[in-house]
């Protein structure tokens, strides 16, 4: 792969003549990979799979916006604000999984590694298990986020002053991790011992889930929207400030008491991040349009696109690691062969 | 800040007790031939019949911030629902929200001082407060939700005039006044009120805090909804602080027990350095009881206009303009609130004169 200059950075390596552009018919507000083909999630109805040679198809799937995606490399799962849950394959042929009665909002959805699906309209968070019935969970405000613990079907529902943990094939009661405020992105460690939210402030939470003890990472300037776990899982990469915060989650007390990585500062917003998936580099899209690669040891950096005033929307990796994409809000959207 | 403002999509809040006639109103908007699409944000969401082809159903949602203040609280719902709709800019040209016939309008307004993204791609135009002529007198008294939406509004909408005498008319604007001196008050009969009226009013935008003088001087002689309410100045160079059952003008005044507003003036310069840190730390410590808040304000040493607004503890201001050569350089302040402590805010006014 391109080497990354850290001696100068006034003479960023630049990467960007070797992006081949993908046309989409409207922006993209969530992009994943099936296999190489790039799947960019529209902001309304449809989703445009790009091909390594930079062919597009389009497909509409949803009677109206499009408001949560999730995907584990072999489909993408959507939730729409016509209360629809669909499936789509790198084919484009799409599933209908579910349909809400009341034809509430699809807000969130999560996938499991063995096949499960979670997905939430209002204060209700489903699970679809791979054999059984589906299950359903109230919880005490509307759901801001869904999350499958690492092993077992566990389900992480965020909502106001807290997340509930949820094991749908157990009759027991379900675990709350109570922390005022309101929650909304949450996720697990790979190694199943923490637990981190994205707030409504300008902050994440975390618990210890050996002791539900707390933890807070505080210091953003903006809400947290994007995180993503390096590729040995021992690090949280996030957007919502000026550089990418990357906290450690190393030892047994996960970052307590430590200094996150602060890497790639710019004189503008991190609005998504993407951690390479083997190797240690993330790529991150900024709020003024800019795409890097940067190298977490040194924090050595790569140009990938340029300033133009759109933020970055979308930023995402192959599963083998030899692609990258990404999307902004003005409908430009790229990939790089790495 | 106008090219960013004119970009945003403005969003007006919809309040009433419960039978007040809100759908009435959504619906008469909805349905004229304004050539415009409304983004409806509405409660009881499939109970009762609207006309519109976007529609999402809220939960009415309270939060309260995780920053210490017990009433900086937040509608975490229409902070999802507006991030929902607004991926669908270009489908819409204005939000309508609807709240729930007891819902207090300060959680709304508030997601707009706090909510970054929310702020970032909406305004809040207005709280558009539809009232009920002939009940409402009785649901002041007995439901404080009534009264803190007649105290929050920008615009009252009173309904069903045409099922009450003129004197009961009179009684409950007197009434309304004693609450709020400064909405705009439109009398209606099933809603029949020009649009413009109601929408794109700006009422939270700074630069159109122009005047804010009392409503209800001049009111008595307009009833009709189709004039131009934008510009109203009543100069009025008079006291407001009537008894209780006063009568003035032909309209009686009644002064609410517990809900009141309070207006200060002065033609002294302020002093920038004490006044700020005043209105801060009075809002720190009384904002629980100060639902609105508005001012123009003439600093000492400086040929701007300042304004500022604000929702019980959330205060936002800027320097609007310079203050025009025939212009009378003086400040006035309007709160509205419950149990207001007056005196405490005369008085540090007074110290704030430069």
């Amino acid at each position: 792969m391109t080497s990354f200059n850290s001696d100068n950075p006034a003479s960023i390596v630049s990467v960007t003549d070797r992006v081949r552009k993908v046309e989409l018919p409207q922006s993209a507000t969530a992009l994943h990979f099936l296999g190489d083909s790039a799947g960019f999630v529209g902001v309304e109805n449809s989703i445009s799979f790009a091909n390594a040679s930079g062919n597009v198809s389009t497909h509409e799937i949803h009677d109206g916006g499009i408001l949560c995606t999730v995907s584990d490399g072999k489909r993408i799962v959507t939730g729409g604000d016509d209360g629809k849950l669909v499936t789509v394959d790198a084919s484009g042929a799409t599933e209908t999984i579910a349909s809400d009665a009341k034809r509430r909002w699809i807000d969130n959805v999560a996938l499991h590694p063995d096949g499960a699906i979670a997905w939430s309209a209002g204060k209700t968070a489903f699970v679809r298990p791979t054999k059984g019935d589906e299950k359903s969970l109230d919880v005490v405000s509307t759901v801001g986020g869904l999350a499958f613990a690492p092993k077992g079907l566990r389900l992480a529902v965020a909502h106001y002053n807290g997340v509930t943990l949820w094991f749908p094939n157990m009759a027991a009661k379900p675990e709350v991790l109570e922390w005022k405020g309101s929650h909304l992105g949450v996720t697990f460690s790979d190694d199943n011992k923490f637990l981190v939210t994205t707030m409504h402030e300008s902050a994440l939470h975390g618990w210890r889930l050996a002791d539900n003890r707390h933890m807070r990472m505080t210091g953003y300037p903006s809400r947290v929207r994007s995180m993503s776990w390096t590729a040995d899982g021992k690090h949280l990469a996030t957007s919502g400030a000026d550089t990418v915060i990357v906290w450690p989650f190393t030892s047994k007390d996960g970052p307590m008491g430590k200094e996150p990585a602060m890497l790639a500062p710019l004189q503008a917003k991190v609005t998504v991040v993407a951690c390479h998936p083997k190797n240690d580099i993330l790529a991150a899209g900024y709020s003024n349009g800019m795409v890097l690669m940067v190298r977490m040891q040194d924090g050595a950096e790569i140009l990938v696109r340029r300033n133009d005033d759109a933020p970055v929307s979308a930023l995402a990796w192959n599963a083998k690691g030899s692609l990258l994409g990404f999307a902004s809000e003005n409908g430009d959207a790229g990939l790089l062969t790495l | 800040m106008s090219d960013v403002a004119a970009s945003k999509i403005p969003v007006t809040v919809l309040t009433g007790y419960l039978g007040a006639g809100k759908t009435t109103l959504l619906n008469r908007i909805l349905s004229e031939n304004h050539g415009k699409k409304y983004a409806v944000i509405v409660n009881e969401f499939g109970e009762i019949g609207i006309d519109n082809d976007l529609i999402i159903g809220a939960d009415e949602e309270v939060f309260e911030m995780n920053n210490g203040c017990v009433c900086c609280t937040v509608r975490g719902d229409l902070v999802r629902i507006l991030d929902g709709l607004m991926k669908r800019k270009g489908k819409f040209d204005a939000i309508i929200l609807e709240t729930t016939g007891l819902a207090d309008p300060a959680p709304v307004a508030q997601t707009f001082f706090v909510d970054e993204d929310v702020r970032e791609k909406t305004s809040l135009d207005a709280v558009v407060t539809v009232a009920d002529a002939k009940w409402l007198s009785a649901r002041l008294k007995d439901a404080p939700e009534a009264k803190n939406q007649i105290a929050f509004a920008d615009v009252i909408v009173l309904n069903k005039t045409d099922l009450v005498s003129k004197a009961e008319l009179a009684e409950v604007e007197a009434r309304i006044r004693g609450i709020n001196p400064y909405a705009k008050l439109h009398r209606t009969e099933r809603c029949q009120v020009a649009l413009n009226d109601v929408l794109d009013r700006k009422a939270f935008d700074l630069d159109r805090i122009l005047e804010i003088e009392p409503e209800f001087l001049g009111e008595s002689d307009h009833h009709d909804h189709d004039h131009d309410h934008d510009h109203d100045h009543h100069d009025h160079g008079h006291d407001h602080a009537h008894g209780h059952g006063h009568s003035h003008g032909g309209l009686k005044h009644y002064h609410d027990e517990d809900m009141k507003s309070l207006s200060l003036k002065t033609e002294k310069p302020l002093d920038a350095n004490k006044f700020m840190p005043w209105l801060q730390a009075l809002v720190a410590s009384d904002g629980q009881s100060i639902l609105r808040s508005k001012g123009i304000l003439s600093f000492k040493d400086d040929d701007d206009r300042y304004v500022f607004q604000g929702v019980h503890m959330m205060i936002e201001g800027d320097h609007q303009r310079e203050w025009k050569a025939d212009e009378p350089r003086v400040s006035r302040l309007v709160f509205i609130g419950r149990e207001l402590p007056e005196q405490k805010i005369r008085d540090g006014f007074e110290k704030c004169i430069a």
